[in-house]
């Protein structure tokens, strides 16, 4: 399992993984919201709203 | 394959009791179940982003843009206005505010200053419509590039198509739903309101003639006459486009509407501000 893997091999005891794993999801969270979701959402036609597609 | 029955105890036996094979296809099954899990959490992160977050972002530069203009009358303008109630309700204290005197107003779009196009992106006018509120005041720049304009500074404005006052069609695009959704309440115009485009020298008070739903190939909506591609036009007109219905991009909802009056900035508002519809 994928999340498992990652837990088993973040380095410290138990609180310094908790707050790794924060950090990551934090950076994937923010990483989306910022780049990858304003670029999937030009890409999809959802929320046009010229005409001639301009 | 062999039918042993495995008594319920058992499994929780070490992994190596079981197969080899079996933990494979365990652990395969394992991972593709944790990425359709991720995929579901990221799916519902995008809905969640595209829903509120890009409203929290738009309307933080779409402030900024109008914070941008020295010479923008105050947004939230008649907030202040005699007998009216501001957006959260409350009545508004009752202020004298200054409107532009009859004799400066010009009922023709002869004369009217125009502004040449500005580069892509730029703000260069605020639209005001008293329909939907005293404190409507958005900016208005140049394109409709989505990612660079209408998903960022709000309204855009066609490239090519007539600037405000001039004799044509100023035609601007924006959001109904998302991005700070200038225009989520296009539907509520009627013939009659009145659309209020600032420039840095101008007012210009247009009047709605008229809506249309019709399909996103319609370019005729923004065309010097609107409706008529390829006749010259006489009047200064203005089409607003946003899509239809909400949420979708099948159609597109439009507002057409023609120049009733310009008058130069500095003598007080155009009075149709202060009037709520």
């Amino acid at each position: 399992m994928i999340y498992p893997w990652i837990w088993r091999h973040l380095p410290g005891p138990r609180w310094a993984r908790a707050i790794q794993v924060a950090l990551i999801l934090a950076i994937v969270v923010l990483s989306l919201f910022e780049w990858v979701f304003p670029w999937v959402s030009a890409i999809l036609p959802y929320q046009d709203q010229t005409v001639g597609g301009q | 394959m062999a039918v042993e029955s495995v008594p319920s105890s058992d499994l929780a036996a070490p992994l190596s009791a079981t197969p080899k094979s079996r933990r494979v296809l365990d652990s395969i099954l394992g991972i593709v179940g944790e990425l359709l899990i991720t995929a579901g959490l990221i799916l519902g992160l995008y809905v969640v982003w595209q829903l509120f977050y890009t409203d929290v972002l738009s309307a933080r530069t779409q402030t900024q843009a109008l914070d941008n203009l020295a010479w923008a009358e105050p947004v939230r303008v008649p907030a202040i206005t005699a007998g009216g109630t501001t957006a959260v309700g409350a009545p508004a204290p009752t202020v004298e505010v200054a409107t532009i005197p009859e004799d400066l107003k010009v009922y023709s779009a002869e004369g009217a200053p125009v502004i040449a196009e500005p580069a892509e992106a730029t703000t260069f006018a605020t639209l005001h419509v008293p329909r939907w509120g005293y404190d409507y005041v958005k900016p208005v720049s140049e394109g409709t590039d989505r990612e660079r304009v209408l998903d960022k500074l709000g309204i855009g404005h066609y490239k090519g198509t007539a600037m405000p006052g001039a004799v044509g069609n100023f035609a601007v695009a924006g959001h109904r739903t998302t991005y700070g959704k200038p225009f989520s309440d296009i539907n509520t115009l009627q013939v009659g309101d009145s659309l209020v485009v600032q420039t840095e020298s101008a007012w210009y008070v247009y009047t709605v003639t008229d809506h249309a739903i019709v399909n996103p190939d319609y370019m005729a909506a923004v065309a010097p006459v609107p409706g008529k591609p390829g006749e010259a036009p006489t009047v200064a007109s203005i089409t607003l486009t946003s899509c239809h219905p909400k949420f979708s991009a099948a159609q597109r909802y439009i507002v057409w509407g023609t120049l009733k009056y310009w008058a130069p900035t500095g003598h007080g508002y155009p009075s149709e501000l202060l009037e709520k519809p």
